[in-house]
């Protein structure tokens, strides 16, 4: 009775195969690597950047480890941190601003264990250092620039079809366009509502002038948040990969909000602060008409807008934007004719276009250039238009440094935030932290385990040890499926393993102690086996279904390491109960089921009560 | 090797009522505790700025703090964590300053008054989050309970659920009375461990369940009591050999996994300690309270089928 069939061994034993092959990985460790991968307009990964790659460590004279080209691009493997920061800073400059080139770390298994998909555990940023940010987006931050969009939009339309309009003001949620006249405001109404469908219409008069009062329907509030959201997500992306960060994760969560997780990011300040900015660029034009010396005593003109150059003197501005930074295809530091730090921007056709056409028009008069963060704006410089630009090519120059000259050009290329995003959640943990935690949980585990172990070997002997092994496949099938499912490991994950561990021997203790019970009453050794590991089994189902309870809530409700946590709590009862009940058996049939006649198993001393029947 | 020689059942039921007052007595300080001084919620819950700053010398609290109420942080609370080397700075949460700047801004007072401080971590918690993360919790605390009552109500009888429940809530009220008086700080992850721990100590309560079922079946003239005096004493050397072997883990845990598995670790072996006691001394008397009889698991017109079982 106490025999498997050999279909059951040979599950076990290819679970037992499959959990070594997949746990493996993890003890080759990982050495430094650097990522090159193509940016938008870069050409692909190939071999042709390999080889470029190749001959330019090579002529720097950096020992490479390996190189293998993947989809994504090119990674470069090192024999240590030093070589790997000189490989980043060589490649950084031979290739530009086309290709990110981030710092990473590899994984040393070999080529045919990752050809099969055996990877490390995935560890969290607790344990390998990195930032996690919470990002909420302003949601109606997000619809005031739509209302922007559409007053300047509105402004245009009228002007093209030449009706006439005493003026356009954005007020909370709305856009109140004037009229003089009831026929004007009707034909404006007919333009508008022809050509903007998200805009609700309603008229209302206020003394002399004919208001039409516009507002973005509901449906199309919706979709302007969440596509602010997404375009959000996009630019966030784009300013990652400025950063040169190897593996970040950027994704919605909930309805308004963004996950940004930075693995191994040292310098959390710059992140921190390329991430948050909503810098854009507006160009318009000097209000050189009006009395400066008015605007100053506070006595702004309508339609205009008071700045202070930066490092010169008060400047009025027209509000209205002649062009923004949507049209930027490129923008690159450099420096002018000067020798002054300066941004090079390059503008698509359209902005060319109308960039041509404006200094074709206004040859002798002033422009500003705008910086927006934030919602304040800056001027950085307001140049005299001496002659027609055409091209497309922009050069700002405005006493900057070469500092803020490149981050200038970084922000105007990853494009603008679609709305104003704050940090409500950060967790920053520095790397040598991390490895701290690595070996806190190790150790945590380790310990645990051999006391366990010692402890059930000296009190059920043979079977203690057998408890033992299955507790050991347990560990073994949890890292490889760990490893498998690529789950994220953190250091409430690797506590959970040890819980787990602890936990789960409780199926082995509950069957040993029903053996034990079974051979008090009198049965044979094969009998009380049996019907030890028979009778155990419901009361360990029963235990590990609450367990089981608790790691589902905790993984619904559970945030971050929490979550980590959860996981491998889960995942954990389910290995248990595969070794500890089937693996367990295994051994104790191959030990003693085979034997016609066992006279005693070793499950240590089994004490009967001299008072017997009671 | 056999710890537990029992020569005849512990008559645990005719203790029912000490038992009874003990449970209810410390339930009633936890709560006590609870209400007066209160939790010590971490910054996860509370919303607030934690950073952890290790220097290579030790540090100098009075002289951080010095730096941090010069900076317009009087509320600041800086203490050793863990070494001497080690400094963790709480500051509370600023709605004037609540975007992550702050901890910028602070560590670089620091860096400026003393070159050798490294961030080794951040954690700064909106005010929006921590009051979500405060509800999740609390959901995921019901909905444990729940799944665990309708477990038990389904697999035994209503009564074992609630006398379950019962049990385990009251280890979970005395972890809080223990985080309440000492002020041990209570974070995301110690309301994981009581989580954890809950779903653990049922566990006992089902093992013992378990027999008391076993028994209603075999001892067919035994009084209630008898039945469950019996059930408790067979499965107690189970129940201490696998708690002492989870504690085994969890002390290990205490030892070696430094400040970040502390709490967690305190948390566990409350957990553990108290959930041997209230599934053996506070789950049956209750069960007995509600009444439970042989009718609830034994069905009359089945007896014979479980006569016939070996």
């Amino acid at each position: 009775m106490n025999r498997y069939p050999s279909w059951k061994y040979l599950i076990i034993a290819v679970s037992i195969l499959l959990g070594l092959v997949y746990t493996l990985p993890n003890f080759y460790g990982e050495s430094p690597a650097v990522q090159i991968s193509p940016l938008r307009t870069a050409p692909k990964a190939d071999t042709a950047l390999l080889q470029r790659v190749e001959d330019a460590l090579k002529k720097a004279n950096l020992p490479v480890d390996g190189m293998f080209l993947e989809a994504g691009g090119v990674k470069v493997r090192f024999a240590d941190t030093d070589t790997q920061i000189k490989a980043r800073d060589t490649l950084q400059s031979l290739l530009g601003n086309g290709y990110m080139v981030a710092l990473n770390l590899l994984s040393n298994s070999p080529q045919w264990l990752t050809s099969i998909g055996a990877l490390p555990m995935y560890l969290g940023l607790d344990l390998r250092g990195g930032v996690h940010f919470l990002l909420q987006v302003d949601m109606r931050g997000a619809l005031s620039k739509a209302l922007d969009r559409y007053s300047a939009d509105i402004r245009g339309s009228l002007r093209e079809k030449k009706i006439s309009y005493a003026g356009l003001d954005k007020q909370g949620s709305q856009i109140t366009v004037k009229f003089r006249n009831t026929e004007s405001r009707a034909q404006g109404k007919a333009e508008i509502s022809n050509t903007y469908a998200d805009l609700d219409l309603r008229e209302e008069n206020v003394g002399a002038e004919f208001y039409l009062i516009a507002n973005i329907k509901q449906e199309a509030q919706v979709r302007i948040q969440s596509s602010a959201v997404q375009q959000n997500i996009t630019t966030l992306r784009n300013r990652v990969n400025e950063l040169g960060v190897a593996e970040p994760i950027i994704q919605q969560a909930g309805v308004d909000r963004v996950v940004v997780q930075l693995p191994g990011v040292q310098d959390t300040a710059k992140a921190k602060d390329i991430l948050g900015r909503t810098a854009t660029l507006e160009v318009r034009m000097v209000d050189e008409g009006r009395d400066l010396e008015a605007a100053l005593r506070g006595q702004v003109p309508f339609g205009s807008e008071l700045y202070t150059e930066r490092g010169g003197g008060p400047v009025l501005v027209k509000k209205q934007v002649v062009l923004t930074g949507d049209r930027i295809t490129d923008a690159q530091p450099g420096f002018d004719n000067n020798s002054q730090p300066a941004v090079h921007i390059d503008l698509d056709g359209n902005g060319a276009r109308i960039f041509r056409q404006l200094t074709h028009d206004n040859v002798g008069k002033r422009m500003a250039i705008l910086l927006i963060e934030k919602n304040q704006a800056e001027v950085i410089t307001a140049p005299v238009i001496r002659e027609e630009i055409g091209g497309g090519r922009v050069q700002i120059s405005g006493r900057m440094t070469t500092e803020e000259a490149r981050d200038v050009a970084l922000l105007l290329r990853a494009g603008a935030l679609a709305a104003p995003m704050d940090i409500i959640e950060e967790r920053t943990v520095g790397p040598s932290l991390g490895a701290d935690n690595i070996s806190r949980g190790f150790n945590s585990t380790l310990y645990g385990f051999l006391a366990i172990a010692v402890f059930m070997t000296i009190y059920y002997l043979v079977f203690g040890f057998i408890s033992v092994t299955a507790l050991g496949v347990n560990l073994l099938l949890l890292v490889g499926l760990l490893s498998i499912l690529q789950a994220t490991l953190t250091l409430p994950g690797m506590a959970a393993i040890a819980l787990t561990l602890g936990m789960a021997i409780d199926a082995n203790v509950l069957i040993n102690e029903r053996v034990r019970d079974e051979l008090r009453e009198g049965l044979s050794p094969q009998a009380a086996i049996n019907a030890g590991y028979e009778r155990a089994w419901g009361t360990i189902l029963d235990s590990n279904v609450t367990t089981l309870i608790a790691g589902i809530a905790l993984f619904a409700f559970g945030s971050g390491p929490v979550k980590g946590f959860a996981v491998v709590l889960c995942l954990g009862i389910a290995t248990s109960m595969f070794s500890a009940v089937m693996v367990s058996r295994g051994i104790v049939n191959l030990v003693y089921g085979s034997r016609r006649k066992l006279e005693r198993v070793s499950i240590g001393q089994i004490w009967k009560p001299a008072t017997d029947k009671r | 090797m056999e710890f537990f020689r029992i020569k005849r059942d512990i008559p645990f039921m005719s203790w029912g009522k000490y038992t009874t007052t003990i449970s209810l007595l410390t339930f009633v300080v936890a709560v006590f505790f609870l209400v007066t001084k209160g939790l010590n919620l971490g910054v996860d819950f509370t919303g607030g700025t934690v950073m952890e700053v290790a220097y290579s010398h030790p540090a100098d609290t009075a002289r951080i703090r010095d730096t941090l109420v010069k900076m317009g942080m009087p509320d600041a609370s800086v203490q050793n964590f863990g070494t001497s080397r080690d400094v963790l700075i709480r500051l509370p949460a600023k709605p004037e300053m609540s975007s992550a700047k702050l901890s910028e801004t602070v560590i670089a007072a620091l860096r400026q008054d003393d070159e050798a401080a490294e961030l080794r971590r951040v954690e700064f918690v909106g005010p929006q989050v921590g009051k979500e993360l405060v509800e999740n919790g609390a959901l995921a605390l019901l909905l444990v309970s729940l799944g665990i009552v309708a477990y038990l109500a389904v697999r035994f009888e209503w009564k074992f659920g609630v006398a379950g429940i019962i049990a385990n809530l009251h280890d979970v009220v005395i972890i809080l009375g223990f985080f309440a008086f000492f002020q041990w700080e209570f974070s995301l992850t110690v309301l994981a461990a009581i989580l954890a721990i809950l779903g653990y100590s049922v566990n006992e309560s089902v093992v013992i369940f378990d027999r008391i079922r076993e028994n209603f079946r075999k001892m067919r003239k035994a009084t209630v009591n008898t039945v469950i005096d019996n059930a408790i004493t067979r499965t107690m050397s189970r129940t201490i050999i696998t708690h002492g072997s989870t504690q085994m883990v969890v002390i290990s845990m205490f030892l070696f996994g430094g400040e970040p598995l502390h709490n967690f670790a305190l948390a566990l072996t409350i957990g553990i300690l108290f959930g041997i006691y209230s599934s053996v001394l506070v789950a049956s008397p209750i069960l007995v309270l509600l009444g439970v009889s042989r009718k609830d698991i034994v069905r009359p017109e089945k007896k014979e089928e479980v006569q016939a079982l070996p």
